[in-house]
C-alpha cells in the first residue's frame, strides 16, 4: 500500500534582484527607462509652444532658456537616450513583422533596414521643412 | 578519458522536513564530456539517492529536464560541465513553485496550454475517406518554427512578466496558439483569440525578449507575441472601423 505523500510546495518571491540575474535585463530597463527622458522632452516642447501663445518676450526668454549650458546637456541626454530607443526597437521589427515571400522569409536585416531608410528620410523630410537646408 | 572534479551546489527542498530550501555541495568526478544532467545522475547512483530532478531523454526533446543553471534557464541534459567553470550552481527553474529538490509544480503552464487549444481544431471537418488535409512546403514554413516548442518552460523562468504577473499566459502557450493559427488547415482562431488577445494574454508581455534568448529550439516566442499583438489590433480596427469586412 502506497503511503501518502505530502505535499507543500515552496513559493520563492520575486524581488527586484531579477533585474541584475542577466545583463538582457538591464538592456530592457535602459530600453524602457528611455521613455522617461523622450517623454520629458516633448512635455518640454509642449511648455515651448505655450510660451509661443503668449507672445513674443515669452517665446525669446524660452530660446534662451534652450541655449543654457543645462539644456544642452539635457538635449545631449535626451539624444543618447532617443538613439538607444530607435536602434533597440527597430532591430525589434523583424520579429514583430515577418514578411514570407514564396517559401523563405524576408531576411531581419531587410525588415529592420527599412525602418532605418524611412526614418533618415522622414528625417531629410521634416529638416527641409524647417529651412535647415 | 579525462575527468575533472567539478563542485554542484544544488538546491535541495524536502516538503516533509523543510521550512525552506538550502543549498548542498557535492564533489562529482566529471568527464569531459558530460552535461549537468550527467552530473545529477552521478550524484543520484553513487552519492545522495534522495536527490530528485525531472529528465527523460537526455537529448534536447522531452524538455523535462529544465533548470536554473548558474542562474540561467537551460537544460540540463544541454549544458556541457567543460562551458562552466568554478561552482555549478543548480536551482530549480525560477518563478514555479518547488515541490522538492529541483522539481517543480507545472500545473499552472498544463493549464495554460489546455486553455490556448494547442491543436488543430480544421475549418471543416472531414471523413477519412475524403483525404489529408493538404499544405503546400510555404504553408508549412510559415508556422514550423513554432512547432519545435518542446514545453521545457525555460521561456516562463526567463520571463520577468510571468514570475511578476502570475496570471500572464505566457511566452510558449501564446508561441504555440500562435504556431496553430498560422496554419492553412486550421480554423479555431477565434477561439484561442478570446485567451491569448486578452489582457492577460499577449498584451502583459513588454517585449523583454529573455524567451526567445533562453529558448533551446530557436522558437522565439517573443516575435510570436509580437505578431498576435498586431493582429489582435488589426481585428479590433476592422470590427470597429469596418465591420462590414467582417465575415
Amino acid at each position: 500500500m502506497a503511503e501518502e505523500v505530502s505535499r507543500k510546495p515552496y513559493v520563492r518571491e520575486m524581488t527586484y534582484r531579477w533585474i541584475f540575474r542577466h545583463p538582457r535585463y538591464m538592456r530592457y530597463m535602459a530600453r524602457e527607462f528611455s521613455c522617461i527622458f523622450i517623454g520629458a522632452w516633448t512635455l518640454m516642447m509642449v511648455w515651448g509652444l505655450k510660451q509661443l501663445a503668449e507672445g513674443r518676450a515669452s517665446w525669446d526668454a524660452f530660446l534662451e532658456m534652450l541655449r543654457s549650458p543645462w539644456s544642452i546637456a539635457f538635449h545631449a541626454l535626451v539624444l543618447g537616450f532617443s538613439l538607444y530607443h530607435t536602434f533597440t526597437w527597430f532591430n525589434l521589427t523583424p520579429k514583430a513583422l515577418p514578411v514570407q515571400v514564396g517559401e523563405a522569409f524576408v531576411p531581419d536585416v531587410v525588415i529592420a533596414g527599412a525602418h532605418y531608410v524611412a526614418w533618415a528620410m522622414l528625417s531629410l523630410v521634416l529638416l527641409k521643412l524647417s529651412g535647415a537646408f | 578519458m579525462s575527468e575533472r572534479l567539478v563542485e554542484l551546489e544544488v538546491l535541495r527542498y524536502n516538503p516533509e522536513t523543510d521550512s525552506e530550501p538550502h543549498f548542498q555541495r557535492y564533489s562529482v568526478a566529471c568527464r569531459e564530456e558530460w552535461v549537468v544532467l550527467d552530473a545529477l545522475n552521478q550524484v543520484k547512483e553513487n552519492i545522495d539517492a534522495t536527490l530528485s530532478y525531472r529528465w527523460s531523454c537526455h537529448m534536447a526533446v522531452c524538455g523535462s529536464c529544465g533548470m536554473m543553471i548558474n542562474g540561467e534557464p537551460k537544460l540540463a541534459c544541454k549544458s556541457f560541465v567543460r562551458d562552466y567553470d568554478g561552482v555549478i550552481r543548480v536551482e530549480p527553474l525560477a518563478h514555479f513553485p518547488i515541490e522538492r529538490d529541483l522539481v517543480t509544480v507545472i500545473d499552472d503552464f498544463m493549464d495554460k496550454l489546455a486553455r490556448v487549444r494547442p491543436y488543430l481544431i480544421p475549418k471543416q471537418e472531414k471523413p477519412v475517406s475524403e483525404g489529408e488535409y493538404r499544405q503546400t512546403p510555404a504553408e508549412l514554413k510559415k508556422y514550423k518554427q513554432y512547432s519545435m516548442c518542446i514545453n521545457c518552460m525555460l521561456c516562463y523562468a526567463a520571463c520577468p512578466e510571468y514570475g511578476l504577473i502570475p496570471k500572464y499566459i505566457g511566452p510558449a502557450a501564446i508561441a504555440l496558439a500562435h504556431r496553430y493559427n498560422q496554419d492553412s488547415r486550421d480554423g479555431g482562431r477565434d477561439q484561442r483569440q478570446e485567451e491569448i488577445a486578452a489582457t492577460e494574454g499577449a498584451w502583459e508581455c513588454s517585449f523583454v525578449g529573455a524567451c526567445s534568448e533562453v529558448c533551446p529550439e530557436h522558437v522565439d516566442p517573443a516575435g510570436a507575441i509580437q505578431q498576435v499583438k498586431i493582429k489582435s489590433t488589426v481585428d479590433w480596427y476592422t470590427e470597429h472601423l469596418m465591420p462590414w469586412l467582417k465575415k
